[in-house]
């Protein structure tokens, strides 16, 4: 079906390498995408819903990663990543280096008998923030894709000494293959390369644990709401407090932990504001009697229908945003989280205590970018992004490499699909246009 | 009625837990056993996930392994996963019509989630309506029709100009369609660009050069589209330039007209002297015409208020680029920004708002409900912060209006038959997954004609509108849906020719011919039923949903 010679290859497979995928899979060329982890979709897939207009995430976001998975001109390259590059714009040759996973392919029925006998536990799910254990055997969410599970490397009890094989007795398909080998793969006759590998969230670093992150269980970062109130999530959909289980009733959101500061990262998040809002709304849908406070220094929607979204937040869902800046949080004695703030609207120095902290923390750089940058050949940003030029917002620094999405500055769903058809468009000029 | 069984029809039933959207709710294993109660039903089952690739590895099985006719799936909503199981079926050899979505988690689970019983009483009864009707389904074909490779873009400002030159350098014979004499749009009026600074003539100019150098564009300025008719892939557009009027072939049209601005008539005392827009700030900047040392600019003016909700996105750049070139040439200037939220996300922005504060420009907020007061030389703001009013002395007050949707955009939508959303701005298929998309196939709209965007959202729109329009006229034909309305011969003596079907139609699909007969066009037939409905006579006919298919369902309903 493939009607040009030439391939593009897409490196990250998470909404933006997608739909650069899907349009150039369109366009009649051979793409390869080539993701790190062991299944496709990454971040969209862990939300709950996506604002402005509440649609369930998983669910606008599945039929596009069996599109790609059934789609005859992509390639899909999981637990890949790109070790080699050579040639010039119109004519690359690319390593990529792939991990193995011990579980055949295209034998795995995704049943899940090999998850269910394992007897490693306490794995834990980078799909749930980590916040839900799962068997050496898995698959990080049910409805992924490629539909096949994978065996963990470094919990395999098998794999590290020789014993138990448990998985491969119990499969019925026999897919399982401990003899697999990690492997190069070498691409030739690549036109144009999109770099697309998303981006990483502030973690474990100083903010953080200056709001009580990791000492205060009470405190939780805004990707681990998105799993503990999804329905598919850890906690099913029924929020409750880490302490305690209680179901928390006062919710308070901090926006900018991270992000416009000295101290940290200077730049702006661009989405928090947003889905802050939404986690808010969602929170209150699941339980109207729930209060939700907004901690913001400006509240960022630029985008279409992001006023509206903010008004309804205000007036339907009864957020309460509070103009401040945050100076520390403490626990009382049944660790509910008490906040120190400066009100800007009167200067004045107050606290609140609720049961349960969210805070919006920054997105940073892809972990890996440097790395990926210096295989490439391309130049990063003071602040580790991808470079670009204002007015060239999907070319790299070496021509026929495009990049869109967060890779280059942080950005909302709409725009990283919009940058990924952008960055799809210029890679086909490479490939048709000669 | 519904309770005989059709001879050799073998439908299976595939009931979605959708995780616990569903399953947390209703026990979707009693909703699967039902189903096998039901007539025709051969086959059910309950999956996890029925959208995963595993669920759609189990419908595949058991279509094969039941030597299924017919598949049921009762789960999410047809809006986000109809096309996936139609695909589904047609793998294994099935026609993609003997598909019914039956809608258990919006329209029960969802809902009624308080309602645990009566939700799973109400899943059960649309599957038996699904069930009755998937028996009545008839295989149908989707029409294929050829495809031009040729794309128009109207509008020549920075985002046409950008989409125009992608689908050309992609080799795509181009038009493109600007109404005033010069290529630019809001090009033309900006003095400078952020976040480079550089001007943006120079842009401009190199843009220009590129369209020069084009062999696959051709450039039709002081010009207007003036009709539109056909469908994607055999577009004829009827342009009109000095009087002149070319009649093109177009397979793929990009929407690029822009945005228009405000003018802030009786607002803060604007007079187009002392008392300014943003943007004849930056035609004065270009002349070197700025004398004024006390400058203060408001932003928000006619936007985020009940009149016009929205933010225009690119209006605190304007103002902290445009105070921080009055800085560099005199540093002495008092600036102040009087904003409500200032908008400068990302890496680049932000930086800039740093810079323009370390440039010294001072910024004070101010809200909604206290709009800063103008007097005839001074400013009085109140400032939350320190629970007082300033009064701020000026000789130059700035007002930043908003980008607002042009007047033309209605005409252009009619005649592109695509919808504008409540400020008027063109609105696309859906706001997060297809940006660059209209629910019409094969046009696509990028730019400020669709939302307000800066230089730098404009460009990747124009791209990206250019990648989607491309995945269209790349190929040598379209399919598009057969679930059409038609007029069948037996039925042509029922036809009055009261023409009532011609006026409801909203995709102009139906007409009449030289002998005064009515025609349907199918390509431009969307499946809408709307003709069907009003026709007083039941002429026409809906395929996939005829009378005899609907009514099966209401039998169901009402019979059991």
């Amino acid at each position: 079906m493939a009607k040009n010679s030439k391939s593009v290859i897409i490196i990250g497979a998470g909404i933006a390498g997608i739909q650069a995928a899907l349009d150039l899979g369109d366009m009649g060329i051979k793409v390869y995408l080539i993701e790190k982890n062991p299944v496709i979709g990454g971040k969209m897939a862990q939300l709950d819903k996506t604002f402005p207009t509440l649609d369930c995430s998983i669910c606008i976001l599945a039929p596009k990663l069996s599109e790609c998975y059934r789609h005859p001109n992509i390639t899909l390259h999981t637990l890949s990543e790109v070790s080699n590059v050579e040639g010039t714009s119109g004519n690359f040759t690319v390593d990529i280096f792939k991990r193995a996973r011990y579980v055949k392919e295209e034998v795995c029925t995704n049943c899940g008998d090999c998850a269910s006998i394992c007897p490693v536990r306490g794995v834990p799910n980078y799909f749930d923030a980590n916040l839900k254990n799962m068997a050496a055997a898995y698959i990080p969410f049910p409805s992924a894709v490629p539909p096949v599970h994978i065996i963990d490397k470094n919990s395999c009890v098998y794999l590290n000494y020789g014993i138990c094989g448990l998985c491969a007795k119990n499969c019925g398909a026999e897919a399982i293959d401990f003899s697999q080998k990690d492997e190069t793969i070498k691409i030739d006759n690549v036109g144009s390369i999109i770099v697309a590998p998303g981006y990483g969230l502030l973690e474990d670093v100083s903010p953080l644990t200056r709001y009580g992150y990791g000492k205060y269980k009470n405190v939780v970062t805004a990707l681990e709401f998105e799993r503990l109130i999804c329905a598919s999530g850890p906690l099913e959909g029924h929020l409750k407090r880490l302490s305690d289980g209680n179901e928390p009733k006062k919710l308070a959101f901090l926006q900018c932990i991270g992000s416009r500061s000295d101290r940290d990262q200077k730049y702006c998040s661009s989405i928090c504001c947003m889905y802050t809002t939404k986690a808010a709304m969602i929170a209150y849908e699941h339980n109207n009697e729930l209060e939700s406070y907004v901690f913001y220094i400006d509240m960022r929607a630029g985008g279409k229908g992001f006023q509206n979204f903010l008004r309804r937040g205000a007036n339907e869902y009864e957020i309460k945003y509070i103009k401040s800046k945050i100076s520390h949080i403490e626990v009382d004695e049944e660790e509910s989280p008490i906040i120190t703030y400066e009100d800007y609207d009167t200067s004045v120095i107050k606290q609140m205590k609720v049961d349960l902290v969210i805070l919006a923390t920054c997105i940073i750089p892809s972990p890996g970018i440097e790395k990926l940058a210096d295989v490439l050949g391309i130049e990063l940003n003071d602040y580790k992004f991808i470079k670009t030029h204002p007015f060239l917002p999907v070319e790299t620094s070496v021509e026929g490499i495009f990049t869109c999405g967060c890779a280059r500055e942080p950005m909302d769903i709409p725009r990283s699909v919009a940058e990924a058809s952008g960055a799809a468009a210029r890679a086909a000029e490479v490939i048709k246009g000669g | 009625m519904s309770e005989k069984k059709d001879k050799d029809v073998r439908v299976g039933v595939f009931v979605c837990s959708c995780g616990s959207n569903i399953g947390g709710l209703i026990d979707v294993k009693e909703v699967a056993e039902y189903a096998k109660s039901l007539p025709n039903v051969v086959f059910t089952q309950d999956n996890l996930y029925t959208c995963s690739e595993t669920g759609l590895a189990q419908i595949k099985k058991g279509v094969t392994e039941h030597n299924l006719n017919r598949v049921v799936v009762a789960s999410c909503t047809p809006r986000t996963h109809e096309p996936l199981f139609r695909e589904t079926i047609k793998d294994v050899g099935l026609n993609e019509y003997l598909f019914q979505f039956v809608n258990i988690r919006d329209q029960c689970t969802w809902v009624h989630m308080k309602y645990p019983h009566e939700a799973l009483e109400k899943a059960k009864e649309v599957i038996r309506m699904g069930v009755a009707k998937v028996s009545k389904l008839e295989a149908l074909e989707n029409i294929v029709v050829d495809a031009t490779p040729t794309a128009m873009v109207i509008g020549g400002g920075v985002s046409g100009i950008t989409s125009a030159l992608s689908l050309a350098n992609q080799g795509f014979e181009t038009h493109l369609v600007e109404k005033d004499a010069q290529l630019g749009g809001k090009l033309n009026v900006l003095n400078k660009l952020f976040p480079t600074g550089q001007d943006a003539s120079e842009l401009l100019e190199s843009l220009k050069e590129r369209v020069k150098n084009n062999s696959n564009l051709t450039v039709y300025t002081s010009a207007k589209v003036t009709n539109i008719e056909g469908f994607v892939g055999n577009y004829e557009v009827e342009v009109q330039q000095n009087g002149k009027t070319t009649n093109l072939k177009i397979g793929v049209i990009v929407v690029a007209v822009g945005a228009s601005l405000l003018t802030p008539t009786g607002k803060f005392g604007y007079d187009g002297k002392k008392r300014i827009t943003q943007y004849e700030l930056e035609e004065k900047l270009k002349n070197n015409d700025v004398k004024a040392n006390n400058i203060v600019m408001i932003q928000c003016v006619g936007a985020r208020n009940d009149e016009r909700k929205y933010c225009s996105n690119v209006c605190c750049m304007s103002a902290l680029k445009n105070a921080l070139l009055i800085k560099e040439k005199n540093p002495d200037a008092n600036i102040t920004i009087l904003f409500r939220d200032l908008y400068t996300p990302g890496t680049l922005y932000e930086e800039y708002y740093r810079r323009a504060r370390e440039a010294g420009v001072i910024f004070l907020s101010y809200k909604l409900e206290k709009e800063p007061i103008v007097e005839e030389n001074t400013i009085k703001v109140y400032n939350e912060y320190i629970g007082e009013e300033i009064s701020v002395p000026y000789d130059l007050l700035v007002l930043s209006t908003p980008l607002i949707a042009n007047d033309g955009n209605k005409e252009l939508a009619q005649m592109l038959k695509v919808p504008l959303e409540e400020n008027k701005f063109f609105l696309e298929a859906h706001v997060k997954l297809r940006p660059m998309d209209f629910a019409t196939d094969g046009v696509f709209i990028c730019g400020a004609a669709k939302w307000p965007v800066d230089i730098t959202e404009s460009i990747t729109q124009g791209y990206a509108a250019a990648g989607r329009a491309s995945t269209i006229i790349s190929h040598d034909t379209i399919e598009v849906e057969g679930a059409t309305s038609f007029l069948p011969d037996y039925n042509r003596d029922l036809c009055t020719g009261c023409e009532v079907c011609i006026n409801v139609c909203p995709y102009k699909a139906i007409s009449k011919n030289e002998d005064d007969e009515i025609v349907i066009t199918q390509v431009l037939c969307k499946g809408c039923g709307v003709c069907g409905a009003t026709c007083t006579n039941h002429a026409i006919i809906i395929r996939h949903f005829t009378d005899e298919q609907i009514l099966s369902e209401i039998y169901a309903f009402g019979g059991s």
